[in-house]
């Protein structure tokens, strides 16, 4: 016993020798950890730049009026874009109702119905072929099977647009989030005597909602900025309009149509309106993340 | 009087991988009946198949008969087996989305259950039956998260019990319990045998000798003794049997 603590004092004592190669090592990897936290820094430091530019040029415009009013005519300072924001919500809207019914639902399909299998693998591929597609050829499909054949550009064909290029990116995340359920969980439902299906809808998808949910306004926020697909279906509108059947206005294509416009005011107008567009894209996300439960699950 | 649960000439695979080699053995109702055996042997997926969980496994099946009552349990719909049939697994999995009132109630309440009345006094009933009532008294409408994994487990068994199944499958459920909350299982388990038929997997000698009534000794896939507790731990007839719960050899 005494012999063994005086071994582990002289151990305590002794210096540690480095192996050969050692400095080495440390080297190559305080290169990595420097070259990583640099490559970071760039990313954020380019955001910043952006946000803060944004911020910079749109922020004077700011007032209730831009929220309120409709244009001014041309010429004249003033006004706001009440018209596009408004359109931006009716097109999210039906973009929402068309994209996370179908994409949640492919994404129940692919994690709890054909995780394996040929027939789960081909609609696996498919749906990265859709999330691939670039969005103005989306557009061009739509502006094809509705704008011509209703004879109108309308905020429905854009809302349709959109909601087809939702409907991979959700549900892919919703595949993958299911996924991350743990097989216990299931099991103790059907262990309960309950069908599948009950199992998925009441007990699976709350325990994955806040991940499903958080995928979803990733994607909203995405098409949200969508202006490409829009040339093709809801167009644009000067004025305030709500119907569904008629064009509509949206803050990217109106931010396109001022930002390109030679007048200083409308350049203004254009800052304002992309902040408002990230700020909203933000907002819903904060949100989001604020108020939905996350689970802790048991393994 | 023949068995609650007979099986006979039973083989379950997963994909190419034969699992269970034909066994045949009657489990008594009101009875704590033990598997035993080296890991890998089968004894998970024997409980598994007598439930019909072995089967929600992809390329998993089985061959052979599992009667419940005398009547085959793969000619029934697996709904009504898997409730009359209840199932606590090795992990306590409870539901994290859900109060712990909502995890005792809910097999009733997504089965069409909707009496706020009668919920009420089932959990309170089952609650008390796994002697977790006073223990979670004023937050039943708190997540079941909070709790340790002693009353986790109990909180399954209860969960388990609402739904008033008849038998009770075990797999390992005191494995990831310290010695305490193992013993309060172990308890209830002794509690629950006079209106349960009760099959209990475990990797504890000493709990087996504990606490059943019968012991089946599986390695590889086949039944290698099934007798009275007493008997196979004090004069196992097989050689196998005797260097397992000795310790000598798997």
């Amino acid at each position: 016993m005494e012999a063994g603590r005086i071994e582990v004092r002289q151990m305590a004592n002794s210096r540690i020798e480095p192996k050969p190669g050692h400095f080495g090592r440390q080297l190559k990897s305080s290169v990595m950890a420097v070259l990583c936290a640099s490559l970071t820094m760039l990313v954020l430091g380019l955001l910043l730049l952006v946000l803060g530019y944004i911020l910079w040029r749109g922020l004077p415009g700011l007032s209730l009026d831009f929220f309120t009013k409709p244009p001014a005519p041309v010429g004249m300072r003033g006004g706001g874009l009440a018209h596009a924001i408004a359109g931006s919500f009716i097109l999210m809207g039906l973009a929402c109702l068309l994209g996370i019914p179908w994409g949640v639902g492919i994404g129940i399909f692919l994690a709890e119905y054909a995780r394996k299998g040929f027939f789960g693998e081909a609609v696996r591929f498919l749906v990265d072929v859709l999330s691939g597609v670039p969005s103005i050829t989306i557009g061009i499909f739509v502006y094809t099977v509705i704008v011509v054949r209703m004879k109108n550009f309308s905020a429905l064909a854009g809302g349709v647009a959109l909601g087809i290029i939702m409907v991979p990116l959700v549900a892919r995340n919703t595949e993958g989030i299911l996924r991350l359920v743990p097989q216990g969980l299931r099991e103790a439902g059907l262990s309960l005597g309950l069908p599948f299906w009950k199992v998925t809808l009441f007990l699976v998808l709350p325990s994955a909602a806040r991940g499903i949910v958080i995928g979803i306004t990733l994607a909203g926020a995405g098409v949200a900025g969508e202006a490409a697909p829009l040339f093709f279906t809801s167009l644009n509108n000067n004025f305030w309009s709500v119907n569904l059947l008629e064009p509509v206005s949206s803050l990217p294509m109106e931010i396109f149509r001022y930002a390109t416009a030679p007048f200083a005011a409308w350049h203004e107008l254009a800052w304002t309106g992309a902040l408002v567009l990230i700020g909203i894209v933000i907002l819903v996300m904060l949100l989001a993340r604020l108020f939905l439960p996350g689970f802790e699950i048991r393994r | 009087m023949t068995g609650k649960i007979v099986v006979d000439e039973l083989f379950a695979w997963y994909d190419d991988r034969e699992v269970l080699k034909g066994i045949s053995l009657e489990i008594k109702a009101n009875r704590v009946t033990a598997i035993i055996g080296p890991s890998g042997c089968g004894k998970s997926t024997f409980i598994r198949c007598l439930n019909r969980m072995h089967e929600i496994v992809p390329g998993a099946g089985t061959a052979g008969k599992v009667y419940l009552d005398g009547r085959d349990v793969y000619a029934l719909n697996p709904i009504e087996v898997r409730r009359r049939v209840g199932m606590i697994f090795q992990t306590p999995n409870v539901f994290p989305a859900m109060s712990i009132f909502q995890n005792v109630a809910v097999g009733l309440a997504l089965n069409g259950w909707r009496r706020r009345q009668e919920l009420h006094s089932t959990v309170e009933k089952t609650l008390s039956q796994v002697g977790l009532l006073e223990e979670v008294a004023g937050r039943l409408d708190q997540p079941a998260t909070g709790l340790s994994s002693g009353q986790l487990q109990r909180l399954c068994i209860a969960r388990t019990l609402a739904v008033e199944p008849e038998v009770l499958l075990m797999d390992e459920p005191c494995s990831a319990l310290d010695p305490i909350a193992s013993f309060r299982i172990e308890e209830l388990i002794r509690e629950l045998k006079q209106k349960y038929t009760i099959v209990i997997v475990t990797h504890n000698m000493q709990q087996a000798a504990r606490i059943s009534d019968y012991t089946a000794f599986l390695a590889q896939g086949e039944l290698i003794e099934y007798g009275s507790t007493p008997a196979v731990f004090i004069n196992p007839k097989d050689r196998r049997t005797e260097s397992y719960i000795t310790g000598r050899s798997a």
